[in-house]
């Protein structure tokens, strides 16, 4: 099995069991514009984007809160876990968008489907994007709209989604992803361990296309 | 042998290593670097101990942040946009990447200064912290956009972890009609499929009516992709491919160039190859388009009239009212009666030579609309100089339009070319998104032609009516 430690700057939060405030978001196609506003892109920093979170759908231009958005009311302010309308995270690959998600608090995204990139962004952060049938996404909606008094628990390990009812949800995830979920393992430490076929490769490409 | 697509046949000249359960280890070819998505990248590395591993395959561009006024050369203003240019200066330099900084003609988009440098070639994984990669796929290149602990990952091993996606073939059948371009295409593609429907997949474009583009309009419809949730899209290269490269800077030269030749002559999807799924659209039924609300997918005809929230299913009919409410529009108008305030030529969709002959050609001897703000930005310093040299320069400048120097610009509003609140702009960009182009901006997307024409009318035009 792949296994190294993390080496980022911070080692990644492990990811196991959560239980969390689910946030709705019905809406679907909510992009990283959405998500994350270009202007705040120019940080050269992975922190302090939670504030930011959102901007537009959450602050008027004088930076009063707007109090109809879902993260503004009280029952949500500590939400951990968002469920939401299909497509979620499509448009641009800034990995701004899990960075100001996870910097607000939020560890877990529900929906019936991903963009690609937002969907790989979201396993480098220790964030799980978890896919489910839009009737599982439509009862876990129902459950989110109650608020604080509707937790859910996602328990990774066994890939369920437990709701306020007792009922119990079951998910996908990629072996390997949810194993470095888990583990809060670094990527680039795993790849490392396998320079040994990387310079292989590289020296039978050189000798196929050289012109590369 | 069993058939493969040409997205098999690239992905498996690429695997450095592969465990049990299909996770791979992809070697990358080129690797694309901007400003915006590389600082933390290149700052994880030194914090590491790290190198680049392949500085020779690797390129960076300030692209995102750069004003476009010539007064640039002095600096920046913006003091954050200064300091993501200024790192971007020093990683290039400290790590030993090609660099090609604000002060060099060749500056421009990223994506256009690539296929323009010869970098791009057909066969080669491409990758970039920049979801609009997928525009080198024009070239048969498999290229996509990384998120940027992905960019560390590749500056650091040269390669991806992933796992292989679906194979997607759509066919644009037959010729397209007069006034009809690859953005059209690209943009009734995403209508048809949705924002959503090439989720999970690789796209191969192919028919007669995209073997009839050239390279610039290839690369308009593979830039696209993305939008249509495809992790990249592709098209099979060919002569026009091979002659657009050769003599290109980082081109192979002699027997290299044989070599090279005879290769990408194999890159082409085998005739029973399996595909996942199939679209066929015929080239004859795409009509010039306009987007009406903020999401790609939101496209119609230039003869359309705005959709009502009724129109729609599911999610989409609530994400229908919000578009329309934020666009100001209402169901039933006429698209061609819709107003507008600015119009922006440029982006990584449509700012080289081609786009901007297009759009000069509707120009010639016209002027735009009293009080209408229309710019061009083209797409690297020498589409510039080029335009200047064929006088399209002098066109766009004799129609009132501001000559601009190169970069991303107003396509996504990061540097001072911002639409203003409630301002509406047809624009030959790629994504309508709420507050892309600014706070509470409103885009409409548009080919470069019909762009041209909304800025004679002063609204939105079909373009046949100019030709």
């Amino acid at each position: 099995m792949y296994c190294a430690p993390s080496d980022k700057e911070e080692p990644m939060e492990k990811f196991t069991k959560l239980t969390g405030t689910a946030a709705p978001m019905p809406l679907v196609n909510i992009d990283t514009d959405m998500i994350i506003p270009k202007v705040f892109l120019k940080s050269i920093q992975r922190t302090g984007f939670g504030k930011n979170l959102f901007d537009e759908m959450r602050y008027n231009r004088d930076g009063s809160e707007i109090p109809d958005f879902v993260l503004n009311k009280p029952q949500y302010r500590d939400a951990e876990i968002l469920v939401a309308g299909d497509n979620f995270g499509c448009g641009s690959s800034r990995e701004h968008a899990p960075w100001a998600l996870k910097d607000f608090g939020i560890k877990c995204v529900i929906s019936t489907s991903f963009a690609d990139i937002f969907y790989n962004n979201c396993f480098k952060n220790g964030i799980l994007p978890i896919v489910l049938p839009q009737e599982d996404v439509d009862k876990l909606m129902d459950d989110a709209e109650r608020g604080a008094n509707a937790k859910l628990t996602i328990d990774l390990e066994n890939q369920t989604i437990q709701g306020p009812d007792g009922g119990t949800i079951t998910f996908e995830v990629d072996a390997f992803k949810k194993h470095c979920l888990m583990e809060g393992l670094d990527d680039i430490g795993l790849t490392m361990a396998k320079e040994a076929s990387i310079d292989s490769f590289e020296a039978k490409a050189a000798q196929e296309r050289p012109w590369v | 042998m069993s058939p493969k697509t040409l997205y098999d046949k690239i992905w498996d000249a690429h695997v450095a290593h592969e465990a049990e359960d299909g996770t791979s280890l992809l070697y990358i070819d080129r690797h694309l670097v901007h400003e915006v998505t590389s600082p933390q990248a290149f700052e994880g590395l030194r914090m590491a101990g790290r190198k680049v591993r392949a500085p020779e395959k690797t390129i960076a561009v300030p692209d995102h942040n750069v004003p476009t006024t010539p007064d640039r050369v002095n600096g920046i203003d913006n003091p954050e946009s200064r300091i993501q240019v200024e790192a971007l200066d020093k990683n290039a330099k400290e790590f030993g990447v090609h660099y090609y900084p604000v002060s060099d003609v060749r500056q421009g988009i990223v994506h256009i200064v690539g296929p323009e440098q010869g970098w791009t070639l057909p066969g080669m994984t491409v990758v970039c912290g920049d979801s609009h990669t997928a525009t080198h796929g024009a070239f048969g290149a498999l290229a996509h956009g990384i998120g940027t602990s992905e960019v560390e990952h590749v500056l650091a091993t040269q390669t991806l972890i992933q796992k292989k996606s679906k194979n997607m073939k759509v066919e644009i059948t037959g010729k397209l009609r007069p006034g009809v371009t690859a953005k059209d295409i690209t943009l009734s593609v995403i209508g048809e499929t949705g924002t959503a429907g090439g989720t999970g997949y690789v796209i191969e474009y192919c028919g007669e009516a995209i073997r009839d583009l050239s390279m610039e309009g290839r690369m308009t419809v593979c830039n696209m992709a993305i939008e249509g949730g495809a992790r990249a899209g592709l098209i099979a290269p060919d002569e026009t491919t091979f002659t657009y490269i050769k003599g290109r800077p980082h081109a192979p030269k002699g027997a290299q160039w044989e070599a090279a030749l005879t290769w990408w002559k194999t890159l082409f999807s085998d005739d029973d190859a399996h595909w996942d799924k199939v679209i066929t659209i015929k080239g004859e039924d795409i009509a010039p388009v306009v987007t009406w609300g903020t999401s790609p997918e939101d496209v119609l005809p230039i003869t359309a009239k705005v959709p009502a929230p009724e129109d729609f299913k599911g999610g989409k009919v609530d994400a229908a009212k919000r578009s329309l409410d934020y666009m100001g529009l209402k169901p039933g108008q006429p698209l061609t009666e819709i107003e507008i305030d600015t119009v922006f030529i440029g982006s990584c969709t449509n700012g080289r030579i081609e786009d901007l002959r297009a759009a000069a050609e509707i120009l010639k001897g016209k002027k735009i609309k009293d009080g209408m703000r229309a710019m061009v930005v083209p797409g690297s310093g020498l589409v510039r100089a080029q335009a200047e040299e064929e006088g399209l320069a002098d066109i766009f400048k004799e129609a009132g339009f501001e000559w601009r120097m190169a970069g991303c610009s107003m396509c996504l509003a990061m540097n001072p070319d911002q639409l203003s609140e409630g301002e509406r702009c047809a624009s030959t960009s790629n994504r309508n998104f709420e507050g892309r182009q600014g706070y509470k901006g409103r885009t409409h997307l548009v080919s470069p032609a019909m762009a041209a024409a909304a800025a004679v009318t002063g609204h939105l035009t079909d373009v046949r009516e100019m030709m």
